[in-house]
């Protein structure tokens, strides 16, 4: 029995750390999209086995392998583990990215053919980039909504940032993924620096904030679209319509739909 | 035709349609089965709830089915279908100008088929190009650069082959040139859905219209930069479209972007039939406005009626040479016909 719940506790403690990793090209946590579809701990080994999948079979192996990869790193963070076996489940490219994330061959190697010689540190940078501009937009609009004038926001401490309270669920959440992209960049270090920059790290002036404003809403409406089809396509996948008295429904694929691969290995999700 | 509820009559030219067989029968491999069932999974994420489809039917739906899901049920007057072939993952191509044009054969006054063809087959591709304009006299064709051929996976469009198969193109009067832009999965060490190519393409070939499907989505900033620059870039709103149910505000925002930096006089409506059906894209279309808020930032843009008209049919009329008043004469005399039950 003790042992049972301290099994629970470890698969907990490996799902929190999985809240800190991220698709890359959306931003968000992979447990928000539920992209983790299995979790099992072997206390004895110290060994941890993650499943995941994602929205399409045709989702870009590159996001999955970087995914794949941050994943195991976080988990073989965690002081008891020894090991992790990322697998990517129903995927056009599943064994070459678990094959890539599991073991000692670079990205690069495991997909040769396709890569024209680039690497993946280029893209990872990109998305960044991306993550910085989503996460200020949304800071310099809830400061806007909350009053703040260009004058109060391009010269904005990130002492001042730091004691505005957001009423709003978005704002409130981007807050501090903002700061903490700001100064894992070291755009931003002491409370007297400015708390509102460009990602090449120039100050923002007064008469070209609209103008910024407008690129960043560009950046953001291309990250909702992904976002969006990404949330919807993951929600539906393995579900289909049925058509009853009372018009169309969708069924969930646990109405036998879709077997689970080895139910003898499915554990539903422990929740902390 | 559609009706609106003041009694004006708008014509509808649907740009982006399809006829397809995605049946378990005609799937080659497990990529043929997961490639339907994406479509299906985009069909019931986007559509409201009592538009949705079984999926037996969705995999492959017949000839009554289209027509009336376009014509009587739905409002369009025009559908132009698009060829895509998938020869890797389907026996006999997922949708095939063969199969479509079979199908229209009933009712040709209302179906514009398109071909399709893929520069990496070199010479037959060339053949192909040629049989497509004799037999079937094609005024456009589809290019899906995100199609396997074995151990390819994928092509852009200013590849020397491509540029070959451009040039026929134009030679022949080929001139519309559709091209879906969605996510391509190489190379992989670049962010995967460049636009990129759209520009040489469009730069070098000025006969040629390139109407980009998607607009571009999730490059809608790149894709409004080169269609701003290129007087022949067109924008297809399938897959955006859908939006305007399920994101209403963020579909305002895409709209917003378009006709500030693209234009009215450069965008196409396309359903995606059969993903989704045009009954009610074009309803919520017409009645559509753009908040205050997002087109103050935008210029003060809006979706005006004349506006509408343009993007539901006119400007697809003009690429495809369709006098419409002359059309519209030919549908009256032949109108939609609703099978006995």
């Amino acid at each position: 029995m003790l042992a049972k719940i301290h099994k629970t506790e470890l698969e907990a403690e490996v799902w929190d750390c999985l809240d800190r990793v991220n698709d890359p090209e959306l931003d968000e946590p992979i447990t928000d999209m539920g992209f983790i579809e299995r979790i099992e701990v072997d206390q004895a080994s110290g060994q941890v086995e993650v499943d995941f999948r994602l929205p399409t079979y045709w989702c870009s192996p590159n996001f999955a392998f970087l995914m794949g990869f941050d994943v195991r790193l976080a988990v073989n963070r965690l002081p008891w583990v020894k090991d992790t076996r990322v697998t990517l489940n129903d995927h056009c490219f599943a064994d070459r990215v678990n094959e890539g994330v599991n073991g000692s061959r670079k990205f690069a190697d495991v997909f040769a053919e396709y890569c024209n010689g680039g690497n993946l540190d280029r893209l990872r940078l990109t998305f960044q980039e991306k993550a910085f501009i989503r996460r200020q937009e949304t800071v310099l609009l809830g400061l806007e909504a909350r009053g703040f004038t260009g004058d109060d926001i391009v010269g904005m401490t990130l002492e001042t940032l730091d004691r505005v309270a957001f009423q709003g669920q978005e704002e409130a959440r981007q807050k501090p993924r903002y700061r903490e992209i700001l100064l894992a960049r070291g755009l931003a270090a002491q409370p007297g620096d400015l708390a509102f920059v460009t990602w090449e790290g120039a100050p923002l002036t007064k008469h070209g904030l609209r103008d910024y404003l407008a690129r960043l809403r560009g950046v953001r409406i291309n990250m909702e679209f992904n976002g969006a089809l990404c949330r919807g396509l993951q929600s539906t996948r393995y579900k289909e319509v049925e058509i009853g008295a009372d018009g169309p429904t969708l069924v969930d694929f646990i109405h036998n739909r879709v077997p689970p691969r080895d139910p003898t290995q499915t554990e539903p999700r422990a929740t902390p | 035709m559609f009706v609106t509820k003041d009694g004006k009559e708008v014509f509808i030219v649907d740009g982006h349609t399809h006829f397809w067989d995605g049946s378990p029968e005609n799937q080659s491999n497990v990529h043929g089965k997961q490639f339907i069932e994406c479509f299906y999974a985009y069909h019931t994420n986007l559509s409201p709830p009592e538009e949705l489809w079984e999926k037996p039917r969705f995999e492959k739906y017949s000839e009554d089915d289209i027509y009336r899901d376009l014509f009587i049920d739905g409002p369009d007057d025009i559908a132009i279908i698009q060829s895509t072939y998938l020869k890797d993952f389907y026996k006999n191509g997922f949708s095939s100008i063969e199969r479509s044009t079979t199908m229209a054969e009933r009712h040709p006054e209302r179906f514009i088929i398109n071909g399709s063809f893929d520069p990496r087959d070199g010479e037959k591709a060339l053949e192909d190009i040629h049989y497509m304009k004799e037999t079937f006299d094609i005024q456009g064709v589809k290019m899906y650069t995100a199609e396997w051929n074995g151990d390819s996976k994928g092509w852009a469009l200013n590849d020397p082959a491509a540029y070959k198969c451009f040039e026929l193109c134009d030679k022949l009067g080929i001139r519309n040139i559709h091209v879906h832009k969605g996510p391509t999965i190489i190379p992989l060490s670049k962010d995967a859905f460049d636009v990129h190519d759209v520009d040489y393409a469009a730069t070098d070939f000025q006969n040629l219209n390139w109407i980009i499907e998607h607009c571009g989505l999730p490059r809608l900033d790149d894709f409004c930069w080169i269609a701003t620059q290129e007087t022949n870039v067109y924008g297809g709103l399938a897959v955006a479209l859908p939006f305007i149910h399920s994101r209403p505000r963020y579909f305002a925002e895409v709209m917003a972007e378009l006709l500030w930096w693209v234009g009215e006089d450069k965008l196409l409506y396309g359903s995606d039939y059969a993903i989704w059906t045009p009954k009610w894209l074009v309803e919520k279309f017409w009645d559509f406005q753009i908040p205050e808020d997002i087109s103050a930032e935008r210029g003060g843009v809006q979706l005006t009626d004349e506006v509408k008209e343009k993007i539901l049919g006119l400007n697809a009329a003009k690429l495809y040479d369709i006098d419409v008043a002359t059309k519209k004469k030919q549908l009256s005399a032949a109108p939609v016909q609703i099978a006995a039950e």
